[in-house]
């Protein structure tokens, strides 16, 4: 790459060069990238012009606990996933588990399973008049141990995320090469000593990926932790608006929480360029011989069973179980249809403006890229390290504060919406615009066409399949999302979600069966969508 | 700017610049294009030449200098038509056709509605490809897809036709035969075309004429048959065809070399100054050392080192005593062994002369 140095370079710099972008275009991309810093923007403001009280909030007992508390469930739930997924991962890939095929299938299906759902699973089968109590009151049993609080915001919670671990060890194990391990046995280390020292040093990386992202997951979720009444930050964040709307100190406490959601997502990202850099030199193409488990056969399978068996099994039998009960108690439909209804709506309509919203930065940063690009693309994907809670609140105080005539309407959930969801369609959109070739919108220009024009009658057309795409997984996503729904849905507007969590709150199981297996239908379709979409990245 | 008063021009530009960064990529360019003219532009890569093209279709704003197209300025110090306004059609490396449009769609597209219909058949008929206006591009192969390119690219009637190294996506068959069609279709339409390539072959062949870019500046405008016998520098003597530089020295008006003397140019040299004498392969004419009736002086004896086989034609790589190589052409019945002694005449008198010191390269 020394000889002709000068011809490349010129050719760089002229790669570098992009065409000035038009006015409307700019315009677009600075108000989505305004409306997505605006959460955040808020809660700064507010906390800061409150000045020394803030701060003294942030030092406060009652804070420093719920800080506590918080990260004390989300250190607990990592462990238990990482040493839950770790050994899953290993059964399903590298050894000799009867049926592993299913179980590795198997292993991965909690993470269709929304949070909120999960923890209407945990608390409609184990908790007061719950289905085991139910089941067991023939034999006199009156009460199951206590599940509300941290033990049972914990199980929840692993159950649900840690298959992020299995998913991420079980990639690493397959591009593993068996070179070493083969080379330590070669050498006179036995199987435990080998995985030990060899094979999960290797594994590291892997393991701290998945963590991060189970601890993302627990450090944001509210639906099971408010389910269990666990004062994490989201539920206290929730609990603090509903009770007496001190805005001071729940921007305090939604700061935080973005602190710690940030500083997970900056590891999680240099993680992520590091590891990509080390596979990139990986050759192992070579499969790895599958290991005989001889006398741990039974304990092995024992332990998927019991882990498959709560995470998969549970939720899909407790919704099971009290949907039966439901119809044959004569549980009115009617609720479910409407829910229904009022989720496609809104869903559907944010996925429209989601999509609408991603042309303008999709289009900035992959023709035009440069400052304003790179700064309008950025703060879109701002919104994305916002817990669903945060950003419910900035907009409820924003409403409440200057447009008290939109709190509480659809045009403002939907708002929500698209500050939460805007960067899964920017990222579909973009995908699909890198694969459009810059010289057929040239040839349009040519042919008469100004850049609108080429916008409406080339480009939007030949990626119509990626727009679709990304208002398909927008309309999943926004088919789940609980905390911002709850915040700013309008009164009376109950979406599927909602009615889950309502309901589950206030001891209804049956009623919230049907839409529970409704939203487990809908996150599945959406993972399936995710990962169809996920090879073009 | 003044507008252009010779009517007989398509485009031109003056004095042209653009910069990227510290890179001239284009250096004050004067061109013009004559009315159904083919122009070749040729150059390395790194030339600059798609940025000229690129200026003259708007997508990039010169840092100097001005544009007319069809007697209009399209650019200059206050102005920059955008590529939509400056009746050009343009064919990529690429096909770059619409690929959710068929073949009639991508052809219509710069067509008002009430003529599309009419024209997207004349032109469908021009190319060769009546009978697949329902095609979508995938199904069409490389060199359709040129040819739709092309159509498209003349049916709104432009001005100028520009393309860029419109054939390097194709295999060489294809390659050559596409470029005698494209140049053939271009002639019926009476189009006036500009064409970027890197392929001496090409440009030569298919041209009427050729100007020679190199790091932003074009080196020689002139036609084919001038640019491969009077280049007017070393870099287009070596990159058009294949070139026998002779060094040598000025003796009474003559450059002396090893193969003979040469007029220096029309004489304005003086004696002493070194300059290279420009000598094409089939201008050497090789003879066998044994079959000379007087000995040679031994050092205009040349040894045949290698033989290149290039079908009606031999070329065979000549040695000099000090090292010095040169290649003569012969035809493939007439060749000689290789470790032949030769000497070798000149079939030419007037040769194109470069003085050493007035062109350092």
């Amino acid at each position: 790459m020394t000889t002709g140095a000068t011809a490349p370079a010129s050719r760089a710099t002229y790669r570098a060069r992009t065409p000035a972008a038009p006015a409307w275009l700019v315009a677009a991309g600075v108000l989505v990238a305004l409306l997505s810093l605006l959460p955040i923007g808020y809660l700064v403001v507010l906390a800061v012009s409150s000045g020394e009280g803030a701060l003294a909030l942030v030092f406060r007992d009652r804070t420093l606990a719920v800080l506590g508390r918080t990260l004390l469930l989300a250190a607990t739930v990592t462990t238990a996933s990482v040493l839950v997924g770790v050994p899953l991962a290993w059964l399903t890939i590298r050894s000799k588990l009867p049926g592993r095929r299913w179980w590795t299938v198997l292993a991965v299906l909690p993470l269709v399973i929304p949070s909120y759902v999960g923890g209407y699973a945990v608390v409609a089968a184990f908790g007061p008049r719950g289905a085991l109590q139910s089941l067991l009151e023939p034999l006199g049993v009156e009460r199951l141990p206590e599940l509300y609080g941290f033990g049972g915001a914990a199980l929840a919670l692993t159950l649900f995320s840690f298959p992020y671990v299995v998913l991420s060890v079980r990639g690493a194990l397959m591009r593993l090469d068996p070179a070493f391990e083969e080379a330590s046995r070669s050498l006179g280390r036995g199987p435990w000593h080998t995985f030990f020292t060899v094979t999960l040093p290797q594994l590291r990386p892997a393991i701290t990926a998945g963590a991060l992202l189970v601890a993302l997951y627990s450090l944001a979720d509210f639906g099971a932790v408010s389910l269990l009444q666990f004062d994490s930050f989201t539920r206290a964040i929730y609990v603090q608006y509903r009770a007496s709307f001190d805005p001071t100190l729940a921007a305090v406490l939604a700061l935080l929480l973005v602190a710690c959601t940030a500083a997970l997502l900056l590891a999680e990202a240099r993680l992520r360029g590091r590891a990509r850099y080390h596979r990139s030199g990986g050759g192992g193409t070579r499969r790895a011989r599958v290991v005989h488990l001889g006398r741990w056969k039974w304990p092995a399978v024992a332990l998927v069973v019991l882990v498959v068996g709560l995470a998969v099994a549970l939720p899909i039998g407790t919704i099971g179980f009290w949907l039966v009960r439901g119809l044959v108690a004569g549980e009115p439909l009617a609720f479910v249809l409407e829910a229904t209804r009022n989720s496609v709506v809104a869903s559907g309509l944010a996925a429209g403006l989601a999509v609408l919203a991603s042309i303008p930065v999709a289009v900035l940063a992959v023709r035009h890229r440069g400052v304003v690009a790179s700064i309008i693309e950025r703060a879109t994907y701002g919104g994305f390290a916002l817990p669903g809670i945060v950003i419910g609140l900035a907009f409820v105080f924003v409403a409440a504060r200057y447009l008290p005539w939109a709190y509480q309407t659809l045009p403002l959930l939907l708002v929500a919406y698209l500050v939460r969801f805007a960067p899964e369609a920017v990222g579909v959109t973009r995908t699909s615009l890198l694969q459009v070739s810059p010289r057929i919108e040239e040839a349009a220009r040519t042919l008469g066409r100004n850049p609108g024009a080429v916008l409406r009658e080339v480009t939007l057309p030949i990626i119509r399949p990626g727009l679709a795409t990304g208002a398909a997984l927008v309309f999943l996503t926004a088919m789940k999302e609980l905390p911002t729904t709850i915040m700013l849905a309008p009164t009376g507007f109950d979406t599927l979600a909602v009615r889950i969590w309502s309901a589950t709150s206030e001891g209804f199981f049956a009623r919230a069966a049907a839409p529970a297996l409704l939203m487990v239908l809908v996150a599945a379709a959406s993972l399936a969508l995710l990962l169809r979409s996920e090879p073009d990245r | 700017m003044e507008r252009v008063t010779d009517p007989d021009l398509a485009m031109r530009t003056l004095a042209l610049t653009k910069r990227f960064g510290d890179v001239l990529a284009v250096d004050h360019v004067d061109l013009d294009v004559r009315r159904a003219e083919f122009l070749g532009v040729l150059g390395p890569s790194g030339c600059g030449k798609t940025t000229l093209l690129r200026l003259i279709a708007g997508f990039e704003r010169p840092d100097g200098g001005g544009i007319e197209i069809d007697g209009r300025a399209v650019t200059g110090p206050r102005r920059h038509l955008p590529p939509e306004e400056r009746r050009i059609g343009m064919v990529f490396q690429e096909s770059a056709l619409f690929p959710h449009l068929d073949v009639a769609g991508n052809i219509g597209f710069g067509l008002p509605r009430r003529l599309r219909e009419a024209r997207v058949a004349e032109m469908v008929a021009l190319v060769g490809l009546a009978g697949l206006q329902r095609r979508m591009p995938h199904e069409l192969s490389g060199g359709q897809q040129q040819r739709v390119a092309l159509a498209r690219a003349l049916a709104p009637h432009p001005a100028l036709i520009l393309l860029d190294e419109p054939f390097n996506s194709l295999d060489a068959t294809l390659r050559s035969q596409l470029r005698i069609e494209v140049r053939e279709i271009l002639g019926r339409a009476g189009a006036t075309a500009l064409f970027v390539t890197h392929d001496q072959a090409e440009a030569l062949e298919i041209s009427d004429r050729v100007a020679v870019m190199r790091a932003g500046r074009i080196e020689q405008i002139s036609s084919p048959d001038e640019l491969y016998l009077r280049p007017v520098n070393r870099f287009v003597a070596g990159f058009v065809g294949e070139a026998n530089l002779l060094p040598g020295e000025v003796r009474h008006g003559e450059v002396v070399t090893l193969v003979g003397r040469f007029r220096a140019g029309n004489g304005t040299l003086a004696d002493g100054v070194r300059a290279e004498v420009l000598l094409r392969p089939e201008q050497l004419h090789m003879l066998p050392v044994d079959r000379l009736s007087s000995a040679p002086r031994p050092e205009s004896v040349l040894r045949i080192v290698r033989r290149v086989f290039h079908g009606s034609e031999v070329h065979h790589v000549l040695r000099s005593r000090d090292g010095f190589e040169l290649e003569a052409a012969t035809a493939s019945s007439a060749t000689l062994e290789i470790g032949t002694e030769v000497i070798v005449h000149a079939r030419a008198r007037e040769v194109p002369v470069y003085p050493i010191e007035a062109d350092p390269l």
